[in-house]
């Protein structure tokens, strides 16, 4: 076509469009398929595991990510390095804790919302973007860190910000040179 | 671009979480094949929309498909369709040799059978983006050897 230059831009943003509308239709299916929100929110969870299982290979390939020697450099890496390369933003870290262990990723823009103005009527239980709970779940488990991660507030749902709670577990296997993300 | 992994893995997700849900048999292969169309069709339908909004309208339909070979192909799947053939009589037939869905499957003939499953989506997204172009359409895919891949568009004249 004629006019390469202008449309450059664009491209990228298409690009993010079209996961952020796939992502859409794929909630809007399964809240055609379950009546029940906490079986939405179980599917997403587990579909996100899967993604985070594979997507964290295609992390560290990317990136130069030294290794971690800390839960809290673990969550910057993943707030700053991660949610930057993946979906173009950078949410700030809280810890939660004293022991160090419970971390908040606050979101005050998320892309995955961008054409979503509220929860559909019947369905104020949904959390709309557990896919990312279950990625960074499956994400941290294929290096060996257990972890739980859920939504503490959610701006779909009247919060006034969006955040991600990841609170690390007791894990297995002490060996030092697994710990590498 | 770190965008297309995402993509991939969510759309690989997709296909086996809506089969994982079903059991064996023809009836139930089709409504999966449905249900992932139908996901495609949405889809298709908003980013065409996003997509053409400052664009020049299009003369003809040949115009049309030869955008979706192009720009569209270009922008979701990072390169153009490699052949496009008509009769001239609304049918169409979009060639990709190298598609970007089935390369990390496969390449050749293994895996055949399970090939229609991921490209049930992207029927639906040619025609959702056909659909809001004010082109009705049934888009069939067939793959005889991976990654290479046909789409055939058949206008509806309405």
């Amino acid at each position: 076509m004629s006019r390469p230059a202008h449309r450059r831009p664009e491209y990228h943003k298409i690009n993010k469009d079209l996961f952020v509308l796939t992502y859409g239709a794929l909630v809007a299916q399964l809240c055609k398929d379950y009546e029940k929100d906490e079986d939405v929110n179980k599917y997403l969870d587990n579909m996100g595991y899967g993604i985070g299982t594979r997507l964290v290979e295609d992390f560290l390939a990317r990136s130069c990510v030294r290794r971690c020697h800390s839960y809290s450099e673990i969550t910057d890496i993943i707030a700053q390095v991660a949610f930057k390369m993946y979906l173009g933003i950078t949410p700030s870290v809280i810890c939660n804790n004293s022991s160090r262990n419970e971390f908040s990723l606050i979101l005050d823009k998320n892309p995955l919302v961008e054409f979503v103005e509220e929860l559909p009527a019947g369905r104020s239980s949904l959390c709309y973007c557990n896919l990312l709970c279950g990625i960074i779940r499956g994400a941290l488990e294929m290096v060996h860190l257990a972890a739980d991660v859920t939504f503490l507030q959610d701006r779909l749902k009247g919060d006034s910000v969006t955040e991600i709670g990841i609170t690390f577990l007791k894990k297995q296997d002490e060996k030092k040179h697994r710990r590498k993300k | 671009m770190a965008d297309e992994a995402l993509f991939l893995l969510l759309h690989n997700e997709m296909v086996s979480g809506v089969y994982k849900s079903t059991e064996q048999g023809e009836v139930e292969n089709g409504r999966c094949i449905t249900k992932l169309e139908n996901m495609g069709f949405r889809v298709g339908q908003g980013l065409i929309e996003r997509f053409t909004k400052d664009t020049a309208r299009f003369k003809d339909e040949l115009d049309i498909m030869k955008f979706i070979c192009k720009d569209f192909w270009t922008t979701v799947f990072k390169k153009q369709i490699d052949n496009l053939r008509t009769n001239h009589q609304g049918i169409y037939v979009l060639q990709d040799n190298k598609f970007r869905l089935l390369t990390q499957m496969s390449a050749g003939k293994q895996y055949l059978e399970h090939a229609s499953k991921y490209l049930a989506f992207t029927c639906g997204l040619i025609r959702g983006g056909l659909s809001n172009l004010g082109i009705k359409s049934i888009v069939t895919a067939e793959v005889s050897s991976m990654p290479a891949c046909k789409f055939q568009v058949m206008i509806q004249k309405l």
